[in-house]
């Protein structure tokens, strides 16, 4: 069996109502890059990236919200774009590039997303932030916002229950006046 | 989530030979429907087969003007490729105002077509519903229906198609093209997915077997009078109560061609063609339009929680169809209805 870890998506693997007939769950084995590591894995391949850079790579920076691409806590960049990790199987992305918010920095220097966060105090309790500065990187890679309203539309994939989103705003308007 | 195989397809073939006679494989493109109702086992497929090689990522020029696009292209990059801004620009903004931009990164042309309904009662296995465990009844029908169909319901189910891209397909009259084992075939729209009737269970006329590779837009884009109109319960990334995708033919003030089809409805994209026929040859205005969505909503029914809706509806084809005739569309940005 893969491990599961502390996973709570993962249901008892000796569970038999849980096994499907057959030669159902062979493990598969992929090849991907995280923060520009290549990792060779085995998996089971019930896995998200998700799963995977949290319990098998312990880059706990990724958050698990809702597991049902809902909130938007979750998100890293796939090949640049940003994309609800738990909603991928890791067996379907042989060769990929992932970036979780622990590969933004370089060389200990912030990203600047995450310097203009510090500076516009753009989080509470912090939970949603690895997600939302993921985030707010596609946006400015995608290169399709440029007004406030925009922004807001365009990052509305990343819920903030302590309401932060005034200053997340101000903080990508810093970030993309840099970038 | 129950164990499954994976595997892959390398192309059209080899999709269609994998999953044939298995009537519990599944294939996965994007994975952001299919994924979910996994997790929550509302689908339990044995086998999963990853079609995301097959090389149907292309949108191409078709040789009547008109433009064919890959199963496998992403909707963020549907609603961004140009010719698709530039000459169906109703598609563009019905993509942009369903899901988030994570999810439209990931959600394929093919699969938004089969995405499931949003309805509780469908993702929650200890209710009855007919559409996931079909003779188990409705729990809709005298539950919690705020979300759900005013037109085309059955007593086995009111759920409503969830698709904001679709809405805008089925106002231009897409077709999709299909392969499955006895070979190659295209659906318009209309019939592509169906009423709930006693099969609910069933959301598509596609074959077990069959895989989605195109959905084909006719020359005809609306380009210059149009809108795609959704009001919901937040701002942004929820599901429609009401939208409504507009395209207008204008000769002066003259209704040469009007369509209009609407969202968060039924079971299904729903147009009505009498409805649309009350916009011929009449002139563009309010009088017209109200009467137009009069003869959609004749026959509409609310339940105990979203009879609002048909009131909602009316106001939105109204609004919609004059946003259209002005040509001043809805902004998926700014969220002031015009």
């Amino acid at each position: 069996m893969a491990d599961s870890r502390a996973d709570p998506s993962f249901h008892s693997p000796n569970d038999p109502t849980r096994r499907a007939n057959g030669s159902a769950g062979a493990e598969i084995s992929v090849s991907l890059k995280v923060n520009g590591t290549l990792h060779a894995l085995t998996l089971d391949p019930r896995t998200t990236i998700l799963d995977l850079v949290r319990e098998h790579l312990d880059l706990t920076g990724t958050k698990k919200g809702c597991d049902q691409g809902q909130c938007g806590a979750c998100t890293v960049l796939i090949d640049g774009r940003r994309v609800n990790s738990c909603l991928t199987f890791a067996v379907m992305y042989e060769g990929a590039e992932i970036t979780t918010i622990e590969g933004l920095a370089i060389n200990g220097a912030l990203h600047p997303l995450q310097q203009a966060f510090i500076d516009h105090d753009a989080f509470q309790c912090g939970y949603c932030t690895p997600g939302q500065i993921c985030s707010a990187a596609g946006l400015i890679a995608e290169g399709r916002s440029k007004t406030a309203e925009e922004i807001r539309e365009l990052m509305s994939g990343n819920i903030c229950r302590c309401g932060a989103y005034t200053n997340i705003i101000a903080a990508i308007q810093q970030a993309m006046g840099r970038s | 989530m129950i164990e499954f195989q994976y595997a892959r397809a390398t192309d059209v073939a080899d999709a269609v030979r994998q999953i044939a006679g298995n009537p519990s494989a599944k294939f996965v493109a994007g994975g952001t429907n299919l994924i979910d109702l996994m997790k929550m086992e509302v689908e339990r497929p044995t086998k999963v087969i990853d079609i995301t090689r097959l090389p149907l990522k292309q949108v191409e020029d078709t040789s009547d003007g008109g433009l064919r696009i890959g199963a496998l292209v992403r909707n963020s990059d549907l609603a961004y490729h140009a010719p698709i801004e530039q000459r169906y620009p109703v598609l563009a903004s019905a993509i942009m105002a369903g899901a988030s931009q994570q999810l439209r990164n990931m959600a394929t042309t093919g699969g938004n077509l089969l995405q499931r309904t949003r309805c509780h009662y469908f993702y929650d296995t200890s209710t009855p519903c007919n559409k996931r465990a079909p003779g188990s009844g409705c729990s809709a029908i005298d539950g919690h229906n705020r979300m759900h169909a005013i037109l085309g319901t059955s007593d086995a189910c009111i759920a409503v198609h969830p698709s904001d891209m679709c809405v805008a397909l089925a106002m231009l009259e897409a077709k999709v093209h299909v392969t499955g084992a006895s070979g190659d075939r295209s659906i318009a729209f209309a019939d592509f997915h169906r009423l709930p009737g006693d099969t609910p269970q069933r959301d598509t006329n596609l074959d077990a077997g069959e895989v989605i590779t195109a959905v084909e837009l006719p020359p005809k884009g609306f380009a210059r009078n149009y809108s795609y109109l959704k009001v919901r319960d937040r701002l942004s990334y929820a599901f429609a109560l009401v939208s409504v995708a507009v395209g207008l033919e204008l000769d002066g003030d003259t209704i040469k061609e009007g369509r209009f089809a609407l969202g968060g409805v039924a079971h299904k994209p729903w147009r009505d063609p009498r409805a649309e026929a009350a916009l011929q040859g009449q002139p563009a205005n309010t009088a017209t339009f109200a009467r137009a969505a009069d003869v959609l909503l004749r026959e509409a029914r609310g339940y105990e929680h979203n009879t609002f809706k048909i009131d909602l509806a009316r106001r939105c084809v109204v609004r919609a169809l004059t946003q259209a005739a002005r040509g001043t569309p809805q902004s998926q940005s700014s969220k002031k209805i015009a």
